[in-house]
């Protein structure tokens, strides 16, 4: 089996308070691997760690192969990401963020034209192409980010509650785009609070107080804490939270 | 440097689509400099005056011709007691009061000596000690008038005088425009480089597209010029539209060389900048970048010698203004634009504004890396 996330006892410690507490995991290439955890639980830090946003404060991790201390130029390079908050430029078109955030990356203009063309033709947005993205609905906004966070063909992509706020029939669509890039060998690292996105995921970690407390697929979880949903699985573990919620 | 191209094809887009920076760019600096030039007046004119003539004689009234002549005053009334043209003064509607006594004639002729007196407002003191003067120069140049024509022989004068002739250098007629206007073009370029530059970087931060940046190979150096390189063309495509302006509104062409102004202008948008930068590295939304800017931009203003010269500030005040940029931007101006300055004359200005750019570029980045 070929790892694209390993992390062993990886910290992040800010002062007395430890916000990430030895996280210990595997992800392999093309899984779709689901993150879940309560608000405050440490997803958020320990995803910025794996970003390279973050310096780790103790254990060991490499993304893309590459060491999280040493090498968060390389491991940019080859990840995606995509923020809960929208961050495509909605002062620019669909098509001239897609230039940008693939001209950042270093991808040819024979590249980023015959890319741009194909994201338009699988979203149908030929009509809003040239449109400034502030202007599309949220759903679209979404679809659009997430296609962006893959343009340059990242080896992960790293998705921070991408669904936030998003219709289910547009969550649907989403999740059909994931496994379309999950086939293609692209992994899919995804934190989300919707039980039903779990329950599509290959594997799913839950987090609580900073520590990984299950890591199972989501037909094994269930089957350990023995109850028929991932809902409940997940409150079994989160109510035992010593953090409060923020 | 692909990456830095495509941050500043961005950078260039957003600029010229956002309406507000393009009417911030194009119409500020035609508004600052045709309205506050002709708005900040610093001759008096139209200086109410008060004469309350105990006289009544043909010498007061003489004087008081004269004055009235001069074009500097207006007669505002002629009162019978100072205490009713002191009620004027209370109401405000007088500026200065020329008391002449009785026998004021008479004195004059036969003791050759007269006393008047001279009260001003002085609420606006400016206004009330350009008033006296005018008004002191006036009697004075009366009393010559007199002397003449009075003393019928004047073979010789009993009085030794020094005539003074005087001829302003730079500023022959001692237009106040042109020393206003390459002021206030300093100010339109520092608005541009400074705080156009700090609001646009923490927009990104506001909006939390710097955070997707952050998280893409591109290095942070780049970012940082591609931000600082639209705003530093921007700052001198506006000190170019309001020299345009001078020229065409006020006729104002500089003495010394396009050449010398660019330069220094080239150096000092790389340190505004640097100050833009360093505001946003201090602040997470918009509304503190700007009210951080808005204190700066008054300190700078009240102490760089746009309105009130540096020379007559006290010495602790003239201290602060040498760690203002804006201050020698502004002599650096009406140098070159007056005087003809040229560059080995502006080089203490020129070195020392380096080192501002050097400076403040080097903090702005260190906390910039810090804070990532």
């Amino acid at each position: 089996m070929e790892y694209v996330i390993q992390a062993e006892k990886l910290s992040k410690t800010f002062g007395e308070f430890k916000a990430v507490d030895e996280i210990s995991f595997q992800v392999s290439k093309g899984e779709i691997f689901g993150f879940l955890g309560a608000n405050g639980a440490g997803k958020t830090t320990a995803m910025r760690m794996l970003c390279g946003l973050s310096i780790p404060s103790s254990g060991k991790a490499t993304v893309a192969g590459f060491d999280v201390y040493k090498q968060t130029e390389l491991i940019k390079k080859n990840i995606g990401y995509m923020s809960q908050k929208f961050s495509l430029y909605e002062d620019l078109t669909v098509k001239e963020n897609m230039q940008f955030y693939g001209g950042i990356y270093g991808k040819s203009n024979q590249f980023i034209k015959e890319k741009t063309a194909a994201i338009i033709e699988q979203l149908s947005l030929q009509n809003e192409a040239g449109k400034l993205v502030g202007s599309l609905p949220l759903g679209w906004k979404q679809k659009l980010a997430f296609s962006v966070a893959i343009f340059h063909e990242p080896a992960i992509v790293f998705l921070d509650e991408p669904t936030g706020g998003v219709d289910p029939v547009t969550r649907r669509e989403f999740w059909g785009m994931i496994y379309q890039a999950a086939d293609r060998g692209i992994t899919v690292f995804v934190t989300t609070h919707y039980m039903d996105e779990a329950e599509y995921c290959n594997r799913v970690s839950i987090m609580v107080d900073g520590r990984i407390e299950a890591l199972d697929s989501p037909h094994g979880l269930k089957k350990t804490f023995g109850t028929d949903s991932m809902d409940s699985v997940f409150l079994k573990l989160a109510r035992g939270a010593a953090r409060s919620a923020d | 440097m692909r990456s830095l191209k495509f941050l500043l094809q961005k950078e260039f887009r957003q600029i010229f689509r956002d309406k507000s920076i393009l009417r911030i760019i194009f119409i500020m600096p035609l508004v600052q400099l045709i309205v506050l030039p002709l708005a900040a007046d610093y001759e008096m004119k139209n200086i109410s005056l008060s004469v309350v003539d105990h006289d009544h004689s043909g010498y007061s009234r003489q004087l008081v011709q004269k004055i009235t002549a001069s074009g500097y005053f207006r007669l505002n009334d002629y009162s019978p007691t100072f205490h009713a043209s002191m009620q004027e003064v209370e109401k405000d509607r007088s500026d200065i009061i020329l008391e002449i006594p009785a026998h004021f004639e008479r004195d004059l002729v036969s003791q050759s000596e007269a006393t008047l007196f001279v009260a001003a407002n002085a609420i606006n003191g400016v206004k009330a000690g350009l008033g006296s003067a005018y008004l002191q120069s006036i009697i004075r140049d009366y009393n010559g008038q007199v002397r003449t024509e009075w003393m019928q022989l004047p073979r010789f004068n009993p009085d030794l005088e020094i005539a003074v002739t005087s001829s302003n250098w730079f500023n022959p007629l001692l237009n106040y425009k042109y020393f206003m206007v390459p002021g206030i073009l300093v100010v339109l370029v520092t608005m541009v480089g400074a705080f156009l530059s700090s609001l646009n970087i923490v927009k990104e931060k506001e909006i939390g597209t710097i955070e997707q940046i952050n998280v893409t190979p591109v290095k942070k150096h780049y970012f940082i010029l591609g931000k600082l390189i639209p705003f530093w063309i921007l700052g001198l495509v506006v000190m170019s539209l309001g020299l345009l302006i001078a020229w065409l509104a006020y006729d104002i062409m500089p003495v010394g060389s396009f050449l010398t102004i660019y330069v220094f202008a080239a150096v000092y948008l790389l340190a505004v900048l640097g100050l833009g930068l360093l505001v946003s590295t201090y602040t997470s939304n918009q509304q503190q970048a700007m009210l951080i800017s808005f204190f700066m931009m008054m300190v700078f203003i009240l102490l760089g010698g746009l309105y009130t010269s540096i020379e007559s500030m006290p010495a602790w005040a003239q201290w602060i203004t040498r760690f203002n940029p804006v201050s020698y931007f502004i002599e650096v101006m009406r140098m070159v634009i007056l005087k003809g300055s040229r560059l080995p004359d502006i080089s203490r200005h020129l070195l020392i504004m380096t080192g501002f750019a050097v400076l403040l570029n080097g903090w702005a980045i260190m906390n910039y890396r810090k804070r990532g």
